[in-house]
Parts: structure tokens; sequence; C-alpha cells
């Protein structure tokens, strides 16, 4: 699996020696930057469909793939930032960061990337360990930069934006998934209470 | 044959080619081609072009139906290296063929472009529907290599073949009333797939002022490199406004209208906020949403760094005057 998800780069690398059936067109680096952010939104809408299917098929291996899924996404949006960073801006910091300022869809993307950065970090198994609970609320954010990033991508079409709205369409699919988990839960929570209560109020009676 | 009371004579060898003789033609193509033998003619050349292809073994994205034309040197070029046959003939806006760069080189080489008419309307004293060989005729093919700079910040250096639109206007004698002048692409989901979802207003309208019109850098292109039009290019006529952007150099042109009131073209319909009527190439006026100071230059060194845009595309000179006094920032 960790081979397969290295497909999108190898095939990148193809493209830029110009292998026949790889090339890049006309525009190299544009599409360099369009591929891999769009295999890093993959990446991300890939681990946020690792719970919902876990739970709607009980298929638990599955979880162990949702650490290496992260950190593809990771990877790949590292990859689209530094393409951005390098051959599209030379490393030029203060363009750079104009652009990060004064351009609303590249500032959702940096700030979906800069959240990414702790969530990296701590993903080994003695940070999840160390955080313990502060884990997994530390890593809820992942909801938010999934929405910057599709945010990120909706904002950059021109016009077309057929693409985008099927991330939306994905995104609200696996966030809608979550919503209506935690009402049920809470739900079941207060009827559980709910019934306690009328539980010792016949008690009371008697 | 007579028409407008002048005698000339046509014949017609329709997949090689119109010739004429006369120097001013005009005349209706209803008047060459019944309706009926218009549609039977153009399944037959579709079919004709199918089993050609068939016997020749050539692939289907050939480079079709692209003809030597026979030029001359023009003005205005740039000294630049042009970019590539293939890049040009590859990454194009033509939403009317799909949205992807690539979708029109895939999606219009079926596209058929002869017989075509342009229909020329509004405020001039010689309306009336012409043939793209009537259009043509009384013009030298000019060579111009022209800068070309896209919406979207990257451009190219493209040897286009055509005429000054304004030697084109002046045929149709334009009245006073004329102020401005509207084009129309042709309208035929059928054939071109991107209409069939309303990605723009269809049809495809752009607009100039008829000073903009008249300016001698102004070119009505039916070629590149020397050759015909490839149809992911806008066969078989198209608008080349340099010092603008690209979109405002509308393609298969299907009617040229002489307005008093400015007219509203597609991309301004569709994104207002975004794209405005005169879309003159400025590196200190920046889209909404990215900086157009610097533009990716297609071609030989695909990772090079972005360069520096002109100011009106480096053709200030040419046509700085035609916006005296004209806010640019907010008629961008």
């Amino acid at each position: 699996m960790f081979l397969v998800c290295l497909v999108p780069l190898v095939t990148v690398v193809l493209g830029v020696f110009n292998l026949p059936g790889f090339g890049l067109g006309a525009n190299p680096v544009e599409e360099l930057i369009h591929r891999m952010g769009l295999w890093g939104l993959r990446f991300l809408l890939i681990t946020l469909a690792i719970t919902p299917l876990r739970k709607l098929s009980g298929w638990n291996w599955t979880l162990r793939l949702r650490r290496m899924f992260g950190l593809f996404a990771f990877f790949y949006i590292c990859l689209h930032f530094l393409v951005y960073a390098g051959l599209d801006q030379r490393f030029n910091v203060s363009r750079i960061i104009e652009d990060v300022l004064e351009r609303p869809y590249i500032t959702l993307g940096m700030t979906g990337l800069l959240l990414l950065i702790p969530l990296a970090i701590t993903s080994t198994n003695a940070m999840m360990r160390r955080l313990g609970r502060r884990w997994q609320k530390l890593h809820r954010l992942v909801y938010v930069i999934a929405i910057l990033g599709v945010w990120h991508f909706f904002w950059q079409v021109k016009l077309d934006i057929r693409e985008p709205l099927i991330f939306v369409a994905i995104l609200t699919v696996l966030l809608g998934f979550r919503v209506v988990v935690s009402w049920r839960k809470s739900r079941q929570r207060r009827l559980l209470t709910q019934g306690n209560r009328s539980n010792d109020h016949t008690a009371n009676a008697r | 044959m007579k028409v407008y009371g002048r005698e000339f004579s046509v014949e017609v060898f329709s997949s090689i080619g119109v010739v004429m003789k006369n120097n001013i033609i005009q005349i209706k193509p209803s008047e060459i081609t019944s309706e009926g033998n218009y549609l039977k003619r153009r399944e037959l050349l579709v079919a004709s072009g199918f089993a050609l292809a068939a016997m020749a073994g050539l692939p289907r994205l050939s480079a079709a139906a692209v003809k030597d034309l026979k030029t001359i040197p023009g003005t205005f070029s740039s000294s630049e290296t042009p970019t590539s046959w293939e890049d040009i003939t590859t990454y194009n806006n033509f939403y009317e063929f799909g949205t992807g760069k690539e979708d029109p080189y895939q999606n219009a080489q079926d596209f058929v472009t002869d017989p075509w008419t342009v229909k020329i309307s509004g405020e001039c004293d010689k309306p009336g529907n012409y043939s793209f060989a009537d259009i043509i005729k009384p013009h030298a093919l000019e060579d111009r290599v022209y800068r070309h700079r896209c919406v979207e910040a990257w451009s190219m250096v493209v040897p286009w073949v055509g005429f000054p639109l304004g030697d084109l206007i002046k045929r149709f004698e334009p009245n006073s009333n004329a102020k401005f002048v509207k084009f129309k692409t042709l309208y035929d989901p059928m054939q071109m797939p991107g209409q069939k979802w309303r990605s723009l207003e269809w049809p495809y309208v752009e607009g100039l002022t008829m000073a903009e019109a008249m300016n001698p850098l102004t070119l009505m292109a039916v070629g590149v490199y020397g050759k015909s039009l490839p149809n992911q290019n806008g066969a078989p006529l198209r608008l080349v406004i340099p010092w603008k952007y690209g979109f405002k150099g509308i393609k298969s042109v299907v009617e040229i209208e002489f307005t008093k009131r400015q007219p509203r073209n597609s991309w301004q319909i569709s994104v207002p906020s975004e794209y405005g009527f005169y879309a003159n190439v400025n590196p200190k006026v920046d889209h909404p949403r990215w900086s157009q100071a610097r533009e990716r230059r297609i071609g030989a060194r695909p990772f090079a760094e972005k360069q520096e845009t002109l100011m009106f595309n480096g053709y200030e000179e040419q046509v700085a005057s035609l916006y005296d006094g004209l806010d640019l920032r907010r008629n961008y």
C-alpha cells in the first residue's frame, strides 16, 4: 500500500524527465502544483474516510492505514507548497508572503498547511501515548484543515467548478457522518439519563 | 452570376478550397448552396474525411485539414522566438470544446469549418451574409508574430497569419452610429461539446470600441505558422488583439455587428467583478484572485522563472493613446 501511495510521485518524476506518456504538458510548473495539491487533498479525504468505512464495515484493520494516508496527505501538500515556493516563486520570500496575505485562496491553503504540521509531528506512537486524550482533541483539527483545503481548491478555479464540487460533496458526506454519529451518541446519552431519572421517579413514588 | 450589380464567376472545389475572380465579392452562401445540399455536403465531407484517414491509417488526432497559406511579411512583428507549434496547438482555452487546456485539441478535430458564413449586421451600409472566402478574398495575408498574454498569467509568442480587422470593417461601411463592434462565436452544441452545459453563456460574445477595432494592430487571424488555423485555435477565423488578455480574441467568428452601445462580453457577463470589457494587459492592475505583474512564458525553458508582464503587453506605443483619460483600474 505504501508503494501504491507513491505512484503519483513516480508519475510526476517520470513527467519531469519527459518520458513518453508521462509529459506534463505545455505548462509543467502549473501542472506539478495542481497535481501535487490534488493528491494532497485526495489523501486527506481518504484519511477522513477510514473511520466511517471502519464503523460501517467493521474492517478494523483499516485503522492501521489511517496514519500512513494522513502522512501522505501531508507529504503531497508539502510538495505542492515546495513546487509553488521554489519553481513558481523562486523562493522569493517577500513575494510569497505577499501572496499569502493578499490572495485569500493562498491564505486558506497556507493556514491549512501550517495546521497540518503539528498533526504530522504528533503522529508517532510515542506522541500519542504522551498526549493521551489531548491527542484526539488536537487531531480533530483535521476537519478544519480539510475544509480549508477544499475551499482553497474551490476558490482558485477560474470558472469550471465541477471538480472542486466533487470534493465538496465527498467532504460533506464524510463530515456529515461524524455529525450524525455524535448527534446519535448525545441523544442516546440524553435518553439514558432521562430513563434513569424516570426510573428514580417511579422508585420514589412507590 | 450577378450579386449587388457586379458580375463574377465562382468555382467551388469544396474540399480543396474556393477560387474566385473579382476583388470585392459579396455573396450569400445560400446562393451557392441550398440548405439541403449544404447538409448533404457536410455529411459527405465528414464521411470522406474519415475514409481518407482510415485509408491512410492516420491517427484520429492528426492535424486535421490545415492547409499552407500564401503569406507576405507583416508589420509589428516581435523578434522573440515563437512558441512551438505543438504548444500553440495543444494548450488552448476554448471552452466550447471543454475547459481543460488540452480539451480543444482533443475535441475539436472533427469540427466542420467549411462552408463557413459570417453575418454582418447592425450600423453599417453593407450588411449581409458573407462566406469565409468572401471575407478573406481582397486581403493580403500577413505573417505577424505577436505576444499573446492570457489572463491566467501565462504567455506565448504566436506567428499569426491574418489581415487588419480595420481593412475588413471598412468594406462594410459602418455608419456614424457605429461606436462598438460586437463579435459572436458559432453556437452548435452538437459540434461543440462544451456548449452542452453553461460554463459560460453561449454563444461566446466579445466586443471592441470602434477605435480599438480600427487600430492597425488588431488582426483578423486565419492562420498560424503559415498554415490555416487548426480548429482548436479558432478556425476558420478569429480575432487577435495583442495588447489585451487572450479571452478578448474571440474564436470561430460567425457574426460581426456594429452597435451604438457597448456590448457585454461573455466573461464579463459571467464574472463581472473579475473580467471587464477592456481587459487590457496591465501589470499594475491585478486580477482579484491573482497577480498580473508577471507571466509564465510557455515553451522552450519549461522551468524558467516567470517574466515581467509589460504594460499593454508591450504595445504601449501603438495603443496607449486609445485610453487617454480612462481610469484603467476601474475599467479593467
